[in-house]
């Protein structure tokens, strides 16, 4: 298990080294899979990858309002409801930079199959809505996401990504 | 503005105000972005289906003179909608035991993943009668099983229920690989007619035809070989009745006997 998450953290450094202006700190927890297949250290590398560049198209697209650029890293009902809110962004004359500071991922579950996997991401970040060159609004923001990432040809793709609720005050 | 804790995706709810004047109100996420008008003072009104994409966000109320922001959430729906279910593989051998798993995740109507625990029965029911059935609870949207495909040939079906959705996939459970071979000869002409008894797996079940089969003869220290499919289970081919030959047989993994041709004596 150790030598599992060094891998991944050495290929987490890669990813960082390899040059985003200003790169949010990540870090990966072991798995806690429901019992189902474990997850080689090669796929979760690739997984985390993957979905940390989700998060850079996921930026662009809101931000510049074209939904084009979420063809590379999201698919199914996440792109679906991720372009549909930037159809309605650009009917209402705003965007949106969602400025990712933090990222905090463990992988849940892996499918028998291996034709889905799960991960939750607790997320910091900072989400900012301008109305044309207006900034509305900046908030930090400190969200925990359930993410479903499916392959396919030469990556995985994000196809379920849904905030959670915050749990209800004691 | 007052806004609530949390909404369940695709209800109305309103948003009190206080103040004079009027304001714009902004609702923005990830999974949807509304602007409504609003008189300060008032409540902004969301009307039912106007917020159904579950997640977080940011509400801003911009008045004339002030603005004012906040967060909430939008919950899914606890009743199952749509089912997306994997299931594989579509075709498998026989008696194998956790050879087919179903994963089901589950969707409200708004195909926002509901993550509330929910009972999850999955079923594999063959023709004949046979039934395997397992309940799971969901766990972060999600539930999973493995199943055993069936001893004897079929086409299954595994159904998987969450709720009243539902879901089917069919599974065709095949003979698996031949359990033996044998193989008998007879003179036909001037050449031998080789056959194959009929080739079944090790549960009975006949082998698909189209299944290749060799045979291989052996003479005078050269080898030739024919690849022959099955047809209504058996394999057959004439070959040069050489006396003295040794005809074998082997299909997959399966080696079968071997007999030695001594001219029909």
């Amino acid at each position: 298990m150790i030598k599992r998450l060094l891998v991944i953290s050495c290929a987490l450094s890669m990813v960082t080294a390899a040059g985003w202006a200003d790169q949010p700190t990540v870090s990966v927890t072991p798995p806690q899979l429901q019992g189902s297949r474990p997850v080689e250290a090669q796929t979760a590398t690739a997984v985390v990858r993957d979905y940390l560049l989700s998060w850079k198209s996921l930026y662009k697209a809101l931000d510049q309002n074209r939904p084009a650029l979420l063809d590379a890293y999201f698919v199914g009902t996440a792109r679906e409801k991720l372009a549909n809110t930037i159809d309605e962004q650009a009917k209402l004359g705003i965007h949106t930079r969602y400025v990712e500071r933090a990222h905090t991922l463990q992988i849940i579950f892996y499918s028998p199959e291996g034709l889905s996997l799960q991960m939750t991401d607790t997320v910091e970040y900072d989400e900012q809505v301008l109305d044309h060159d207006k900034v509305l609004a900046t908030k930090p923001m400190k969200q925990r996401y359930l993410v479903v990432l499916t392959p396919a040809e030469t990556r995985w793709k994000v196809r379920i990504f849904q905030a959670e609720a915050a749990p209800a005050p004691l | 503005m007052t806004l609530p804790r949390s909404v369940t995706a695709g209800s109305s709810f309103s948003i009190p105000t206080s103040g004079n004047g009027k304001a714009v109100l902004y609702i923005v996420g990830p999974g949807q972005a509304l602007r409504r008008a609003v008189q300060l003072g008032g409540a902004a009104s969301i009307a039912a289906g106007d917020l159904s994409s579950a997640g977080h966000y940011l509400a801003i109320l911009t008045g004339e003179s002030s603005s004012d922001t906040g967060e909430f959430d939008v919950t899914p729906v606890d009743s199952p909608e749509s089912l997306g279910f994997l299931a594989k593989p579509s075709r498998l051998p026989v008696g194998l035991r956790n050879g087919i798993s179903g994963t089901v995740y589950v969707f409200d109507a708004y195909h926002n993943l509901i993550t509330k625990p929910l009972p999850a029965s999955f079923e594999l029911s063959v023709p004949s009668g046979t039934v395997q059935a397992r309940t799971v609870t969901t766990r972060n949207g999600l539930a999973w099983t493995a199943m055993d495909s069936a001893p004897k040939e079929a086409t299954a079906k595994f159904v998987a229920r969450v709720g009243g959705a539902s879901s089917a996939r069919v599974i065709q459970e095949v003979p698996g690989d031949p359990c033996s071979i044998s193989i008998s000869a007879h003179p036909n002409g001037g050449r031998l007619a080789v056959e194959t008894a009929p080739v079944r797996d090790c549960s009975g079940n006949a082998i698909t035809d189209g299944t290749i089969v060799t045979f291989t003869e052996n003479f005078n220290n050269t080898q030739s070989t024919v690849d022959v499919p099955l047809k209504k289970g058996i394999a057959s081919v004439d070959m040069p009745a050489n006396k003295g030959a040794r005809i074998s047989v082997a299909s997959g993994v399966v080696a079968g006997n071997e007999i030695r041709w001594d001219g029909g004596r």
